[in-house]
């Protein structure tokens, strides 16, 4: 399309065209580069671009639950509306005994879930056992759904309660129904914003050892970034070229989600609303810098509906999913904070703008569509590779 | 939209030469064209109309003098019948009140909209505005063509000579409220009591004839086809062709909630970006597009700026027909200029001439 690579020329992204082009591994200038440049729509070509490599028209979605089991933590983060302190008195704190999270999810027990996300705050109270309890009432409940559970925070705190490695720790977490780990936690892989926001939570190292430890574990994970607080341009670029190393090393991640800040109740409430601009650029440079990465994640909840749906040009192929019952932000900019998009909704949101919907499970194994090779969708956009 | 490689290429080409694009382009365009191809598409037509990356926007307000109507819109949940409970029209010194408040937040326009009100002929709207102009130097954007076409026929004028003395007492530009979808078609469904398709354009002729302004503007997502969109921006062109008069087109999306038709989906943010691009793509002869962020929320109203609109449109301190649907984003003037400078644009406060104020 002669329109889309003159406008890439005069972005200036020429040169990260033509590395796209020869399967060159982009650079932190580079990085530097697509976060600088206003130009929304050569961004977005170009991480389309290798979204449609990777996935086709297909866009992932999954029929899935939220079960939050305590809000009681003790770290504290500047960015957080949801925890309740350990001690305080007001009533807030909760915690699910493992029979009310397994009844929780039996609400549901008359729809096709594939796929339970558990994640809460970190309550020192909590021992061992309750975790693997929390995982066998809930597995036992639903054993046709997969529990993506805990984040790298959460396994550092159970290993600590267990009072033995995460490598001993990880294969009883496996067999009580943990199927994959979903990368909440990293925030930002910068000391200075570490220092500010999220001080008590585990270091950025800490964050690489407990996801090395449950990729060689075989449990597979997702990975994040928290972006729109304080965080810089080129913090971001350092993350997302963290991630890369990590993942070159582990290959154990699979799918990366930009996760956009919401500063309403929070200690940062000062602190705007993320753009939608910002919502697509973070897509779509994680999608560009993110080469061993098979996924993006547009999660409608934080972003909306709308641009979730745009995103599926920008660089993301996976839209999360139906997300009963979410309780840590609401979503951002919609008339209404309806937290629960229907089936029929999701596949409306895919299919308007031309993509094709793929239901998945929680590790990416299609639904439905076992032995069915998935069709490459030819794209207009492809033409940036056949005009060259 | 499963557009292979070079579908549109001789599409592409037309727009790069700056040719014209026909009905069957504009269709094609909706049915196979993706959202990066419209997108950069747009932007190129955008830049050449406005080479100077400035997004503009007018600090202005909706002053609803009465919600007294009789039409009956099945989309409209704004209005009152007369004789209704809850029916008002706007004292004199309430108008005042609220212009006041725009000047003293440094507004310059107010936007003057209400109903088809049978008790209210042409000497209430001349008092009206003279009596704004004899106190204000604000500029009176108001009445769209059906509440000019109604006042016409209640007070024995032609369209025309309806006009003239609105002008005359202080009128200077007409909303392009009302368009909804220029084909008869379409209105017959959704307001059957509303003017035709060729009652509203040609009251818009006679306006620009008499050298008063207005923008036009389009509620698409209700019953209509994509063939119907296209057929409504192709109406549009012609009549500016030979008039003159648009100075902006506005895309919304009609707000199912609350009205009669409530059993119409919501038309998502793909469907206004795409309806936004091909607007800027058919109409080439009208150099500004509008965004309807009041319908669209402040995040697909910025990403707007990548699919041709070059306008934020005004402020809006105060708007109750579009609300009373459900609708009910507001943004304040500093948020509207942080949305532009994210988007790589400067932000420029224009008048209603979209002349640029100096800043």
């Amino acid at each position: 399309m002669r329109t889309m690579l003159d406008q890439l020329r005069r972005a200036g992204l020429d040169g990260v065209h033509a590395k796209l082009l020869a399967g060159q591994r982009l650079d932190f200038d580079d990085g530097m580069r697509l976060y600088r440049t206003p130009d929304l729509t050569a961004v977005g070509s170009l991480a389309n671009l290798v979204r449609e490599r990777r996935s086709g028209a297909r866009t992932y979605y999954v029929r899935n639950l939220h079960v939050n089991y305590t809000n009681i933590c003790n770290k504290f983060c500047k960015f957080c509306s949801f925890y309740a302190a350990p001690n305080s008195t007001d009533g807030k704190g909760y915690v699910l005994t493992p029979e009310e999270a397994a009844a929780r999810v039996a609400q549901y027990a008359g729809e096709p879930i594939r796929e339970i996300h558990m994640v809460a705050g970190i309550n020192p109270k909590l021992p061992y056992l309750y975790y693997l309890d929390l995982l066998r009432a809930v597995k036992a409940t639903r054993p046709d759904a997969q529990i993506k559970a805990f984040t790298m925070i959460e396994l550092a705190q159970i290993a600590r309660v267990a009072r033995r490695p995460l490598a001993e720790i990880l294969p009883e977490l496996k067999a009580a129904g943990l199927a994959a780990c979903p990368g909440g936690g990293a925030e930002v892989f910068s000391d200075r914003v570490h220092e500010e926001l999220f001080r008590a939570k585990l270091d950025n190292q800490g964050w690489f050892d407990v996801a090395r430890a449950v990729h060689a574990a075989g449990i597979p994970s997702n990975a994040t970034l928290l972006y729109g607080h304080i965080e810089t341009q080129d913090e971001k670029v350092r993350h997302l070229l963290h991630i890369r190393e990590l993942q070159d090393e582990t290959g154990g991640f699979m799918c990366f989600v930009p996760l956009a800040f919401d500063p309403s109740n929070t200690e940062l409430s000062h602190l705007p609303v993320t753009t939608g601009y910002a919502n697509l650029r973070e897509i779509a440079i994680a999608r560009l810098l993110l080469d061993n990465f098979p996924h993006v994640k547009a999660f409608w909840i934080m972003i909306t509906p709308a641009v979730a749906q745009m995103a599926l040009w920008y660089g993301a192929d996976d839209i999360d999913g139906t997300v009963s019952h979410y309780e840590i932000t609401h979503a951002l900019g919609t008339t209404s904070h309806r937290q629960v998009l229907s089936h029929e909704q999701l596949l409306d949101l895919i299919t308007e703008i031309g993509r094709e919907p793929v239901e998945r499970d929680a590790l990416y194994s299609l639904v439905g569509h076992a032995d069915e090779a998935v069709s490459h969708q030819p794209s207009a956009v492809s033409a940036l590779t056949a005009d060259r | 939209m499963q557009a292979t490689d070079h579908a549109l290429d001789d599409i592409e080409t037309k727009i790069l030469r700056g040719e014209r694009l026909s009905f069957a382009d504009g269709v094609r365009l909706f049915r196979e064209a993706n959202p990066l191809q419209l997108s950069a598409w747009a932007n190129l037509v955008r830049r050449r109309l406005h080479p100077e990356d400035r997004v503009t926007y007018v600090v202005g307000r909706n002053i609803n003098y009465t919600n007294v109507c009789w039409v009956q819109c099945k989309f409209c949940s704004f209005y009152r019948l007369p004789g209704a409970d809850g029916g008002y029209v706007l004292p004199r010194e309430e108008i005042f009140r609220k212009i006041q408040e725009l000047l003293d937040l440094g507004g310059i326009e107010i936007l003057i909209q209400g109903g088809l009100n049978p008790a209210l002929k042409i000497d209430y709207f001349e008092e009206t505005f003279r009596a704004i102009k004899a106190r204000f130097p604000v500029h009176i954007h108001g009445l769209s063509p059906a509440e000019i076409i109604y006042l016409a026929k209640i007070s024995n004028l032609s369209d025309r000579d309806c006009l003239v003395r609105l002008k005359a007492a202080g009128l200077d530009s007409i909303p392009g409220a009302g368009a909804e979808m220029l084909v008869d078609e379409v209105r017959d469904q959704i307001a059957p009591l509303k003017d035709s398709a060729a009652a509203w354009l040609n009251l818009m002729r006679t306006a620009h004839q008499l050298g008063i302004p207005s923008t036009v503007t389009m509620m698409y997502g209700s019953v209509e086809t994509v063939e119907q969109r296209v057929e409504h921006l192709v109406k549009v062109r012609d009549l500016q062709d030979e008039a003159g008069g648009f100075r902006a087109f506005i895309p919304w999306s009609f707000q199912p909630q609350g009205t009669h038709l409530p059993s119409v989906k919501q038309a998502s943010g793909f469907d206004y970006l795409r309806t936004v691009a091909i607007s800027r793509l058919m109409l080439d002869n009208i150099r500004n597009i509008q965004a309807s962020w009041l319908t669209q929320g402040p995040k697909i109203g910025q990403i707007a700026l990548q699919y041709g609109v070059n306008d934020m449109g005004s402020t809006v301190m105060e708007e109750n027909v579009v609300t009373a649907q459900g609708a009910v984003f507001m943004l304040p003037l500093h948020e509207i200029e942080r949305l532009i400078k994210d988007a790589g644009f400067h932000p420029a406060r224009r008048n209603t001439r979209y002349e640029i104020l100096p800043g």
